[in-house]
């Protein structure tokens, strides 16, 4: 009955502002805006620079170009491959294996993760199998996936997606079992019904475990696609390796291994952009 | 007056391994419509565990809570339960936070915003309503925890030392602000404090609980309404009850 409540005297919203922070603009320059980025980046760019001088100058000199190569050898192998389409197509097979590989055990994992957690029982009864299996290492699962899948995609996409599943199923459940008792039951005095609680609470809480989920596992969908490439496959940018290494063209090794870490650069920048939508109502500082 | 709300022969005990521990035991209580009631006892007399069952979040081991005549089996949209602790969604802006129980309750998008947009105006957030729990003070945040309460529109209230983490001027402010908010609203409120001073200022009836939930006194709080703290203080009345309720908490704590 809120329609009966006296209305208190009309007052300012300054007065509820008095009991917080107070915000007020401020005049600062480029250099204080951007000053500490601008210098991180700058530092950065000279490490690069400075090793790969180094590594240029003494090639040939203090090592044997046959094991190390030199950057000017890696450059060119780059550009050689790039003009005969040879990166790009190993490139994409790699980078469908990652994306699949990736959506399928990020997926499945967040899914089986909420699910579990929220049963209590079912979560305490396949707990520890859960985290025996995840203790296996994926590599030692390859043969077998050879045998179920063949050496084509599927086998490297279901084994990054191995990988996948259990670092973003266990973050996702840890996320679940944290949820805040008050906001559950703030919920149910509402009226709120298991669905509510569900759509409501646990899962926009559940997000930061989820997102914790994806961000560490994307390096690891690289490395099981990758994996699944070397010990078996006939395209994608581990076969490049096995293929470069097998001929000892070092050169041809480190300007794949270049490709590789270009891409798990972009996969990172990508999760950040992510995470920063959904996190908005953190902190600033917890927001990463 | 007709009884709203009662729990008779109430006991809650928490199991933990081969013990139990007992929280509130044989707690009886009938709360008349459209009083305040303010329950006052120390820490860990059972007053949270009192109004979880009160507000039907948690079941009795034994007792019956009984609201407007039927057995209470869950919580009640009737009933609005403001606990200690905040429990805004920290991931809703306040105007959101105070939509919620609408939300719930199926209530059309604009009618929400409408509603939402007058309570968070009654409660002197004008234009923090799109500022998220964080990024508000404690009082604040207690203001916005109050508009979701009143959006469920409830009949009932509970309240447990909604006040407790707030300064002593925000909580004289905001004690008069719920004061004018109740006035002439026709709805009952059992408020949980442990502050005499705070118990006096705001109820009809007082309630002082001693250990495990023990009634030690219950009575009607005669001083005249409006009250201030201020006059209050230097009221004769106000000193003897104040003096009384000191001597009851004392006794019921031994």
């Amino acid at each position: 009955m809120t329609e009966q409540l006296v209305t208190p005297p009309e007052r300012e919203t300054a007065d509820a502002g008095t009991s917080g922070p107070v915000r007020i603009p401020v005049e600062r320059t480029w250099w204080q805006r951007h000053g500490r980025t601008a210098t991180v980046w700058g530092v950065r760019l000279l490490l690069i620079a400075v090793l790969l001088t180094a590594w240029e100058m003494t090639a040939g000199s203090l090592f044997d170009i046959t094991f190390t190569s030199k950057p000017s050898d890696i450059a060119g192998r780059l550009g050689e491959w790039s003009g005969d389409g040879t990166l790009w197509q190993h490139s994409w097979v790699t980078i469908q294996e990652i994306v699949y590989g990736f959506l399928l055990g990020a997926a499945a994992g967040a899914l089986a993760g909420f699910v579990l957690a929220s049963l209590q029982l079912a979560y305490r009864v396949l707990d520890p199998f859960m985290m025996a299996l995840y203790s296996i290492p994926k590599v030692a699962l390859a043969p077998l996936f050879i045998v179920w899948f063949g050496i084509g995609m599927h086998m490297k996409v279901l084994l990054a997606a191995a990988t996948v599943f259990f670092l973003v199923f266990l973050n996702t459940a840890a996320g679940v079992r944290e949820v805040d008792r008050g906001l559950i039951d703030a919920v149910r005095l509402m009226g709120g019904n298991r669905r509510d609680i569900a759509l409501k609470v646990v899962l926009p809480s559940s997000m930061t475990g989820v997102l914790t989920g994806l961000k560490v596992a994307i390096p690891y969908a690289l490395i099981g696609a990758v994996i699944g490439e070397l010990v078996a496959s006939n395209q994608g940018l581990g076969y490049l390796i096995n293929d470069a290494a097998a001929q000892f063209d070092t050169a041809g090794v480190f300007a794949t291994l270049v490709v590789l870490s270009v891409i798990a650069g972009v996969l990172n920048v990508l999760v950040g952009l992510i995470g920063r939508r959904v996190n908005r109502w953190k902190p600033i500082e917890a927001q990463g | 007056m007709t009884d709203v709300l009662s729990a008779a022969g109430l006991t809650k005990q928490f199991a933990k391994d081969d013990q139990a521990i007992v929280a509130l035991r044989d707690f009886s209580l009938t709360v008349e419509e459209g009083s305040f009631v303010t329950v006052l006892g120390r820490s860990g007399c059972g007053k949270s565990t009192m109004l979880n069952l009160l507000a039907g979040l948690t079941e009795p081991t034994e007792g019956v809570v009984s609201y407007r005549g039927e057995k209470l089996t869950g919580p009640d949209i009737d009933i609005g339960y403001l606990t200690q602790s905040d429990t805004l969604m920290p991931w809703r802006d306040v105007q959101r936070n105070v939509e919620m129980p609408l939300e719930i309750r199926g209530v059309r998008a604009d009618e929400r915003r409408t509603t939402a947009a007058e309570l968070v105006q009654r409660v002197g957030l004008r234009g923090f309503e799109k500022h998220y729990p964080r990024e508000l003070s404690g009082g604040m945040r207690r203001r916005a925890s109050l508009a979701r309460m009143l959006a469920g529109t409830p009949r009932t209230v509970l309240m447990d030392e909604p006040f407790g983490a707030l300064d002593a001027q925000l909580r004289t402010e905001l004690q008069e602000e719920l004061l004018q908010l109740w006035q002439g609203s026709g709805q009952t409120v059992v408020f949980v404090t442990h502050d005499i001073e705070e118990a006096l200022l705001l109820g009809d009836r007082i309630v002082v609980l001693g250990k495990l939930g023990r009634i030690v006194t219950d009575q009607k709080i005669t001083l005249p309404r409006p009250r201030s703290v201020d006059a209050l203080r230097v009221d004769p009345a106000f000193v003897g009850l104040h003096t009384a309720m000191a001597a009851a908490l004392k006794e019921g704590s031994s």
